[in-house]
């Protein structure tokens, strides 16, 4: 390439990463602003926001509530997805082949048509504004991702040393215990993160099957732009921010431990 | 692409030309004459230097240093697009999203020639190749050997009058490799295209080119055609390179002429002697020995060597054994059809004429750079 | 001389397909097509169903959607913004993937991070970031201002809408690209050169074909996800930018017309599965691209 589209491109993508940035570039700063406003650059030091958001039972509650069910969602879909990724490896290709299209649909399907069907069921059966509604919604939401992870895992593994430990004498359980999962195991990992960010994340369904009594973090977060606009939202986002940025640098240090030995 | 009216083929001229990565030196003051409409190849270990020299022809690299002329024009600084030579790839690199015809057919419209004589040529090229009927296929639906010879076809398709192949056929196995070999010959007796052929294979060398030039740590040690190279290498690189050869190593004197290597004890004579102060060490190629039963069929002024039989293979036109002498050299010796047998631990006796075998500066890194 | 024996890539697994195998491996997808049945297929099923009985049984729905203008500017719209979403998605993902194959290690490494970081952004927080970016006092406002030019009304239009819809997008267009490029064997340029191609035809006429599957991906998940846009479009935009999920929603939490709102799903529904069926083709990779052997 020429020196000067080198440039260009240079700059370019310069351009693009600050427009990927931007958004985490101001919240940060917004959660330390000193005033109740919004406006940028921030007018001036303080944690106030951080506190409201720790002394504020309406946030610590959403906050328990979203952990509760993206815990169990997790493991849900981690399980399930993990299962289903076996079968749509394993199966004959054309059954594989369909298996995955129907369970990606998830992803595709618009959010809001989603919600209102759902929330049309859930009315019916009574499990709007239940942690078990919530978790149901966001397990099927979380699927596709295990799938995803754990698919691509099994791609690469080697069924040859199945065949191995079977000759060993090991029997089907533990061959999966002792040489399958240890060698997927990074991609169900990373499945189970993504289902965990996804139903801590989800906001469209949570808006419409939550009730006063079950709010979920971005039920509250939505609900606090659209009423107070200040920055408590700011703070719980930088706090969200660090925290998954700790789990995935950490999964990522581990990873490569791992990759070395 | 009529054998009448085709492009002569190029000379080559590369005079002093060096290649440098940072610190690391790939090609070290080559100079390397090709001759118009010559199958030159370029033949070393990996590392040798062989294909930065193709790479280079090619305008893919320039030079750190040196001249680089083709058909006895400069061609430094020119893109490798403005060259007009053809190139054959190892990894065939065809455009996967163009059908076969297509992309034969693609040099040609980057020239701008018109679509009948383009399709006159595409199928000419294509005929040469014997890949007429697979016009219409993808790469992706053709074996290894089909599409290395869309590519040749490709590559030859516009009359380039200079010809480069970088290992084209190390991706496929012994029986199609054979075969196609033949291919190329026959096509470049067809063309008269100058050649240039990189390839770490010596066999496959022997059997195509006019002349080889041995390649080894980023310069050339020899060039010369199969028999120079076989019967008089210039150093003991080269010799252990081409063809199979015991080497023979021992404290040297020169008497009357001659060079006398001491060997376990046993003096060994050689014809002649080397020039410059490296010990000298004895080339003898495997079917330039007899062997005999200890003590038997003594001939006077022969070299005989004692040794244990440590492998014998029947190859069909006559036995190949190792035999090991005393001091830990294992030796290569090739009988013919007809010659005494011997069976594993046998006791055999090498004999050789002094005239048989080739005197050779030491030169320890021969040993490490073969693999 | 007859084809190389075709390396069998039935080896990782797969059995001969049998009618009703228990034993099949497809089997240990139950429990996960059971759940989506229940969260996915059924409500869906339901609103098909309502969007054509309620309040009676009839057509009644279709016909009030599409005989109304306001919807029938909603829907166009939703469709335009897309469209615009898609294409500056494209624009900036391409050079940006492309980048991303060229570059070394450490700055390929960076270039993914700016890809995956909004991702650690709460999604409800990042749209109060635009709000902020986008705001009348906001920040590329103030540094318009700044610049002496000008301020421009970005938040409440539509401008404003696919900004931010843009940045949020992104990712998906920028990493199935990237994952199409990483796999384009770039010795076919030097091929393409040493058959006489100048450096940008080659690019034209050999790279970018062969991107083309990712970009394909890329666009088709884009213009889906932006279809269906619901958080963004509601607190970046106005009165003049609703987007068709935004009707859905006040039809039946609103208005509590089940039979309208579920119209206006089952169109977006459809139209969804209409661009998917027609996309689909297009991503697959037609001819396999000769691997990297060494």
């Amino acid at each position: 390439m020429q020196l000067s589209s080198r440039i260009f491109l240079g700059l370019f993508c310069l351009l693009v990463a600050i427009l990927l940035l931007a958004p985490t570039l101001v919240v940060i700063p917004m959660s330390f602003n000193s005033n109740k406003s919004l406006a940028f650059p921030p007018a001036g030091f303080s944690w106030q926001w951080y506190d409201n958001f720790f002394t504020n039972p309406e946030w610590l509650l959403s906050l328990r509530n979203s952990f509760l069910i993206a815990t169990v969602v997790a493991i849900l879909a981690t399980t399930l997805g993990t299962l289903a990724a076996f079968g749509v490896t394993r199966a004959a290709a054309r059954t594989g082949g369909l298996l995955r299209a129907i369970l990606i649909t998830p992803m595709v399907v618009p959010g809001v048509v989603l919600a209102i069907g759902i929330y049309a069921v859930y009315l019916d059966t009574g499990l709007v504004g239940t942690v078990a509604g919530f978790v149901f919604a966001h397990t099927m939401l979380a699927i596709p991702f295990v799938l995803i992870a754990v698919s691509a895992s099994l791609e690469v593994f080697d069924r040859r040393l199945e065949t191995a430990a079977a000759s060993l004498g090991a029997g089907k359980l533990t061959v999966f215990r002792t040489v399958t999962l240890p060698l997927i195991l990074p991609g169900v990992l990373s499945g189970a993160l993504f289902a965990f960010i996804t139903s801590f994340d989800e906001i469209i369904v949570a808006l419409f099957i939550t009730s006063p009594y079950l709010k979920t973090l971005p039920v509250q977060i939505y609900s606090s732009i659209t009423r107070d606009a200040d920055p408590t939202v700011a703070a719980v986002g930088t706090l969200l921010f660090l925290a998954t940025s700790f789990i995935i640098v950490a999964g990522l240090l581990i990873g490569m431990r791992r990759g070395r030995t | 692409m009529n054998a009448t009216n085709r492009t002569p083929g190029a000379s080559i001229d590369i005079r002093k030309a060096s290649k440098r990565y940072g610190k690391f030196v790939a090609l070290r003051d080559l100079d390397l004459s090709i001759r118009p409409g010559e199958f030159m190849t370029l033949l070393g270990p990996s590392g040798s230097g062989k294909t930065t020299t193709l790479n280079l022809i090619a305008g893919f690299t320039e030079v750190s240093s040196g001249s680089l002329e083709i058909g006895g024009k400069s061609v430094l600084g020119l893109p490798s697009h403005k060259r007009n030579i053809g190139v054959v790839f190892q990894h065939y690199a065809l455009f996967p999203h163009m059908s076969v015809g297509r992309n034969v057919a693609y040099p040609l419209t980057l020239r701008g020639i018109g679509r009948a004589e383009r399709d006159g040529k595409v199928r000419h090229a294509l005929e040469m190749v014997k890949m007429a009927d697979f016009a219409h296929r993808y790469p992706n639906e053709l074996s290894g050997g089909q599409q290395q010879r869309v590519a040749l076809a490709r590559a030859l398709v516009f009359d380039p009058p200079l010809l480069l192949m970088d290992e084209p056929l190390g991706a496929l196995d012994k029986k199609l490799r054979e075969w196609l070999q033949l291919e190329i010959k026959r096509i470049h007796r067809e063309l008269g295209t100058t050649f240039v052929y990189v390839t770490h294979d010596q066999e496959e060398a022997l059997v195509l080119s006019d002349r080889i030039a041995v390649f080894n740590g980023g310069q050339v040690e020899q060039i010369g055609n199969g028999r120079e190279l076989y019967d008089h290498p210039a150093t003991l690189f080269v010799g252990r390179f081409i063809g199979e050869s015991t080497v023979l190593r021992g404290k040297a004197d020169i008497v009357g002429g001659d060079t006398v290597v001491s060997i376990a004890g046993t003096k060994i004579v050689a014809s002649g002697k080397i020039s410059g102060h490296a010990a000298p060490v004895i080339l003898l190629r495997p079917e330039r020995a007899v062997l005999h039963r200890p003590g038997t069929g003594v001939v006077d002024g022969e070299n005989r060597l004692s040794g244990i039989v440590e492998e014998a293979i029947y190859v069909g036109s006559g036995s190949k054994y190792d035999i090991r002498l005393k001091d830990g050299t294992t030796a290569v010796v090739r009988s013919p059809l007809g010659a005494p047998e011997f069976a594993i631990g046998d006791t055999a006796e090498i004999a050789f004429r002094p005239g048989d075998v080739t005197l050779l500066a030491d030169d320890a890194s021969a040993d490490i750079t073969l693999t | 001389m007859s084809a190389l024996p075709q390396t069998d890539n039935q080896t990782a697994g797969g059995r001969p397909a049998r009618r009703l195998n228990l034993r099949d491996a497809g089997w240990l997808a139950a429990p996960a097509v059971l759940l989506l049945a229940a969260v996915l297929v059924y409500p869906l099923a339901i609103i098909v169903l309502r969007s054509f009985s309620e309040p009676e049984p009839g057509l009644q729905n279709y016909i009030w959607f599409f005989g109304s203008p306001v919807n029938r500017a909603v829907l166009q719209r939703t469709f335009v913004l897309s469209g615009w979403v898609t294409l500056a998605s494209l624009i900036c993902a391409y050079p940006y993937a492309y980048a991303m194959t060229v570059v070394g290690k450490n700055l390929r490494l960076i270039l993914i991070l700016c890809v995956l970081v909004p991702f650690w952004l709460s999604g409800v927080v990042r749209t109060l970031a635009w709000v902020i970016l986008l705001q009348d006092s906001g920040v590329i406002n103030s540094i318009l201002r700044g610049l002496g030019l000008s301020p421009v009304k970005l938040i409440r239009t539509q401008l404003g809408v696919v900004i931010g819809m843009t940045q949020v997008l992104l990712p998906f267009m920028i990493l199935p690209i990237y994952s199409v490029m990483k796999g384009i064997d770039t010795r076919l340029l030097q091929a393409a050169r040493s058959l006489g191609a100048k450096p940008w035809r080659a690019f034209l006429q050999i790279y970018v074909p062969l991107s083309l599957p990712g970009v394909y991906a890329g666009a088709i998940i884009v213009f889906i996800l932006s279809l269906g846009f619901y958080i963004t479009p509601a607190l970046l935009g106005g009165p003049r930018s609703t987007m068709l999920s935004s009707l859905v929603q006040n039809q039946v939490l609103s208005l509590l017309n089940w039979g309208r709102g579920g119209a206006m799903g089952v169109v977006l529904l459809v139209a969804t599965f209409i661009l998917l069926a027609i996309a689909a083709p297009l991503m697959r990779q037609k001819h396999t691209q000769t691997r990297r052997e060494k």
